[in-house]
């Protein structure tokens, strides 16, 4: 059973990185940063159940912290970017380029 | 048993969701995908021993992190269509190969991975699973927790900091409203008075009554355009407020020819405002944000 929740933990974990390099919306490239984190998240749940101890929840509630800090912090230069420039395309946020 | 049956129905279900949020044109589709992967996932957690994590899951992911996602999606992003231009070439088709191949990886790693059964978490969660955590957390992890207060107290201030927008000019005051207002009589001749209210001079002051003038006519600066051209089409426009607001246009027209004898374009340029729209609408009707027939509270006229 463990070796089914990593595998579909790799899968969301690349469905999410996919979205990251795909999409244009940075609203939705930033909701597919979270996939990935929730894909980590599972696999910290499942091995602290193959290795019996409860490191991993440890880990993984704290992954969540960090996560709803960076949601915070990431959506606010989304909401900042987007009254300068009136986009929340990421092509559009190109400046630092040259 | 139970357990197989969980995990591959909530397997199913989170791996088309996050398709779907990859691949789903609307942001707020997205979004919703998005919740229904965190929703299974919780669920994955509760089954797998972790009971407090499914309840943070809940809370924090799909209660506060979710909404945080749609309420900037309101504000932002609701109706920018994503662009399909890609500005480096082949990007999509190189990241989905990208992204086969990253899959191809784990799964084989995680296929030859020699696994013994799942010792489980009974021995170490005698205590309970939440008494268990905080155990750990307060011992082991306790600086780890205290530096996340940290991280939670500086997100918060950015997050304050970012959002937060000087003013660069003044809050306009009553008296500044009041004497734009009264430049604008000036110029252009347009109603100083706050708009009538619906019905204030009639017999009736229901939302839907036109206000009267003292000689009994319907004073069209109470009517709604918007409405009564609605209404005018749909052919249930009462005559006497059709009346009013056809005496109004023809007023309007008389003001813009006689603005243009005397060599003033009415309809054109900064203070060109005097004249008439395409539409002959009078000048009082043509709004200014606070007086707007749209959108002003005290404006009901003509409405059903």
């Amino acid at each position: 059973m463990t070796t089914h929740y990593l595998v579909l933990s790799a899968l969301l974990f690349v469905i999410g990185g996919v979205g990251v390099l795909v999409r244009r919306n940075a609203i939705v490239v930033f909701m597919c940063v979270e996939l990935m984190l929730n894909a980590c998240n599972l696999a910290f749940v499942t091995f602290a159940r193959q290795n019996g101890n409860l490191d991993g929840q440890i880990i993984a509630f704290f992954v969540m912290i960090v996560a709803a800090a960076e949601v915070v912090i990431g959506l606010a230069i989304i909401v900042t970017i987007f009254r300068t420039r009136r986009s929340a395309s990421v092509d559009d946020v190109n400046l630092l380029k040259y | 048993m139970g357990e197989t049956i969980t995990f591959w129905v909530l397997a199913v279900v989170s791996v088309t969701a996050a398709l779907g949020l990859v691949f789903s044109r609307k942001a707020v589709y997205s979004a919703l995908m998005l919740g229904t992967v965190m929703l299974s996932l919780a669920v994955l957690y509760a089954v797998q021993d972790a009971p407090f994590l499914a309840a943070v899951q809940i809370v924090v992911y799909t209660g506060a992190v979710m909404m945080l996602f749609l309420f900037v999606l309101m504000l932002v992003g609701v109706d920018s269509a994503d662009s399909l231009v890609e500005t480096i070439r082949g990007q999509r088709f190189w990241a989905i190969v990208a992204g086969l191949g990253f899959a191809a990886l784990l799964g084989l790693g995680i296929g030859n991975a020699v696994l013994s059964a799942p010792k489980g978490l009974t021995a170490v969660t005698a205590a309970g699973n939440v008494p268990s955590l905080a155990e750990l957390i307060f011992t082991r992890y306790v600086f780890a927790f205290e530096v996340t207060s940290a991280l939670l107290i500086t997100a918060a201030l950015g997050a304050m900091v970012l959002a937060h927008r000087e003013r660069t000019e003044p809050k306009p005051t009553q008296k500044d409203l009041s004497r734009k207002r009264f430049v604008e009589f000036g110029e252009h001749g347009r109603n100083p008075a706050p708009l009538p209210g619906p019905g204030t001079y009639a017999r009736h002051n229901a939302i839907d009554m036109p206000a009267l003038l003292p000689d009994g006519t319907v004073a069209s600066l109470s009517v709604n355009r918007v409405l009564a051209r609605r209404e005018a089409a749909e052919g249930t426009l009462a005559p006497e407020i059709l009346a009013a607001l056809e005496a109004e246009d023809r007023a309007a027209e008389e003001q813009v020819r006689h603005a243009g004898v005397n060599g003033v374009n009415g309809t054109g340029g900064v203070n060109g405002s005097n004249g008439a729209g395409p539409n002959g609408a009078a000048p009082e009707a043509e709004e200014s944000p606070e007086t707007s027939p749209e959108t002003s509270p005290e404006m009901g006229g003509e409405a059903k």
